[in-house]
């Protein structure tokens, strides 16, 4: 990494060298920033300002309510977000950081197979999710006869973020130099040893980031829960794994589809929580690569 | 780097780890155990007998998003009497609804239209016998943003013009659907494809379900086609009666000429069917084996039994007395063998 890094006399000499491109490009880099992080800022001042008066405890304390909108509250599809997220992290964490430990640690390369499955991962991490929605359906809640409880939702998020796992999890272990594990079979370490107890540890900030950053996109997912009938009105929340539920995006979409207008202010203040979720996850992928990340 | 500080990473993370799988814990027991208690109950008129406080079990209920609201408000009243029946309802759309109420999936189906025929034979073969309920009327109500004053009342043939495929890119003002109207440009806009709504509309107007021009504003969700049309001088849309009535501040309802004169979407003309061709029935549908479970039995008879109560609080056009005491004969013939 200290290698890469430019010392700063060096940058300014070659801006002065031709100013008017080094400029240009930095505007450009600039305007890219605050494009991305404008409209995240127009999004939550927006929908803070909307829900606020929606965005107290009613909402994490009360059922959901056609009747009485002032009183409804999007209690089970919280529960049911995090029910899905949990189960989700349990089924996708350990399947996808074992899958990216055989393709980089033990699959030989050279075979056609392995090679197959490397480019389908790559594919499968393209796939609109409705697609997974459809497959949750005929196969989870059908054919292995799982019915539309909470556990089908969260392996169909799973299938749905594997792959992301998977990839962002091989980078992880790629990174890890080789000299670790060359220096961890000189003495004498077997492969699992050398996997479990150097390469694993090392690699863990960027799984970590990788594996919360895909977390988060299930979170926000819609179609495919829609798919497996998830509920837009579930009034008790889910308890145990085979327990109808509703999960927030679903909840937003049928309050912002209804007629009366605060059934939309309750969405935003619902979408607000929805990103406040999204927010904590985020900062928590951060504070993991910062506090284990090491250098070599 | 040094490699002394390896045992404590090792050491970090397994704490780390322990600390991940107890905040989930923690987060998801919390939850659970928080506010077991559904919306509290003010005004709890006409509560069911204290017995069905006994009622427990699940019943599960999926399809239209235009009916869904009626069940959700019909399971809400029920739940205050009996709140340990726990009902949910999806809305995948009529269609969606169907595909799981003949795969054995559901115990009541909400449609915005009957029952098609490759759905009940799809029903017939996994053995499903069912009972069709009409629990509310809605009125498709034809609208204009406020500062149309020059249309009043179409006829269903002028609709049909606006609205047919062979409109596509062609009839693109309003005075080519009346010469005395003026040049503006007409901006139509409606429900998608997958809507229930869109399936009536079509048929009724267009004489075919489904044959519609392509090139209008279109939106699963209702809302948009409120904002599209208020938001635009010569603006055309429609969607069910209920978007009309939270909206008529921004929006002019156009009554309808099917031959026998104007007439204006209400209530009344709802109710009695002189809305024509645009009031519709709405439908659920029973799963006759689903009813021999007592909780089951118990919602279905309350739903029939309050059902104007329950269609004003979810602000639906209620049945008129007719339609009521067919409904109520019809639930109580329900064949459960």
């Amino acid at each position: 990494m200290a290698l890469l890094t430019t010392p700063r006399s060096a940058v300014r000499l070659a801006s002065e060298g031709r100013p008017l491109r080094e400029h240009l490009f930095k505007a450009a880099l600039v305007v890219s920033v605050a494009i991305a992080l404008g409209f995240l800022v127009v999004l939550i001042v927006y929908m803070v300002t909307k829900g606020w008066p929606r965005l107290d405890a009613r909402l994490w304390e009360n059922q959901p309510s056609i009747r009485r909108p002032e009183i409804a509250g999007a209690q089970s599809a919280i529960v049911g977000t995090l029910w899905l997220i949990g189960l989700t992290a349990l089924i996708a964490l350990p399947t996808g950081v074992l899958a990216a430990v055989y393709l980089e640690e033990y699959a030989d390369r050279t075979r056609w197979y392995n090679r197959v499955i490397e480019l389908n991962i790559q594919n499968l991490a393209a796939i609109p999710s409705i697609v997974y929605g459809i497959l949750g359906l005929g196969i989870i809640a059908r054919v292995l006869g799982l019915g539309f409880g909470v556990l089908t939702g969260a392996m169909t998020l799973s299938l749905l973020v594997l792959p992301i796992v998977i990839i962002a999890s091989r980078e992880a272990i790629r990174a890890v130099p080789t000299s670790i594990r060359e220096g961890s079979f000189a003495l004498g370490a077997t492969q699992w040893q050398t996997v479990s107890r150097q390469v694993l540890p090392a690699a863990v900030p960027g799984i970590a980031t990788g594996s919360i950053l895909a977390l988060s996109r299930a979170i926000g997912e819609a179609a495919p829960l829609i798919m497996l009938g998830a509920a837009t009105f579930v009034p008790f929340n889910p308890e145990g794994l085979f327990d109808r539920f509703s999960a927030l995006p679903i909840q937003i979409y049928f309050w912002i589809t209804q007629s009366r207008e605060e059934f939309h202010v309750l969405a935003a203040a619902a979408i607000v929580v929805l990103l406040a979720i999204l927010l904590v996850m985020n900062s928590v992928a951060v504070w993991l690569r910062n506090r284990y990340q090491r250098r070599w | 780097m040094t490699w002394e500080g390896r045992g404590n990473v090792t050491i970090g993370q397994r704490r780390l780890g322990l600390a991940a799988t107890a905040t989930l814990v923690a987060a998801l027991t919390a939850a659970c155990g928080g506010g077991s208690g559904a919306a509290p109950a003010a005004g709890d008129a006409s509560r069911p007998a204290a017995e069905s406080d006994r009622l427990s079990g699940e019943i599960k209920s999926d399809g239209s998003s235009t009916v869904g609201p009626l069940t959700t408000a019909a399971a809400e009243l029920f739940a205050e009497g009996s709140p340990r029946v726990r009902i949910s309802v999806g809305t995948s759309g009529t269609g969606g609804g169907f595909e799981k109420f003949c795969a054995g999936e559901t115990d009541i189906s909400n449609a915005s239209r009957p029952i098609k025929d490759e759905e009940k034979a799809a029903c017939a073969a996994k053995g499903i016998t069912f009972t069709e309920l009409i629990v509310a009327t809605d009125a498709l109500t034809v609208v204009t943003g406020k500062d149309n004053t020059w249309a009043t009342c179409l006829t269903v043939e002028q609709l049909k013009k606006a609205w047919e495929p062979a409109a596509e890119g062609k009839i693109t003002t309003w005075n080519q659907l009346d010469p005395k109207f003026p040049a503006e440009p007409l901006k139509v806009a409606g429900p998608g494809t997958d809507s229930g709504t869109f399936d009536y509309f079509t048929d009724a107007i267009n004489g075919e379900e489904g044959a519609s021009r392509k090139d209008y504003s279109a939106s699963e969700n209702d809302n948009d086609t409120v904002t599209a049309v208020a938001g635009a001088k010569g603006g055309l849309g429609y969607f069910g009666f209920t978007y009309f009535e939270e909206n008529s501040g921004k929006l002019k309802a156009l009554e309808v000429d099917s031959g026998k004169g104007c007439v204006a979407p209400s209530v009344q003309t709802a109710q009695d069917g002189s809305y024509a061709p645009l009031s519709r029935p709405l439908y659920v549908y029973i799963k006759n084996e689903s009813v021999k479970r007592p909780e089951v039995k118990a919602f279905v008879d309350y739903y029939a039994a309050n059902i104007s109560k329950i269609a004003t609080e979810a602000r639906f056009i209620p049945l008129n007395a007719e339609q009521e005491a067919t409904l109520k004969s019809a639930v109580d013939s329900i064949q459960t063998s």
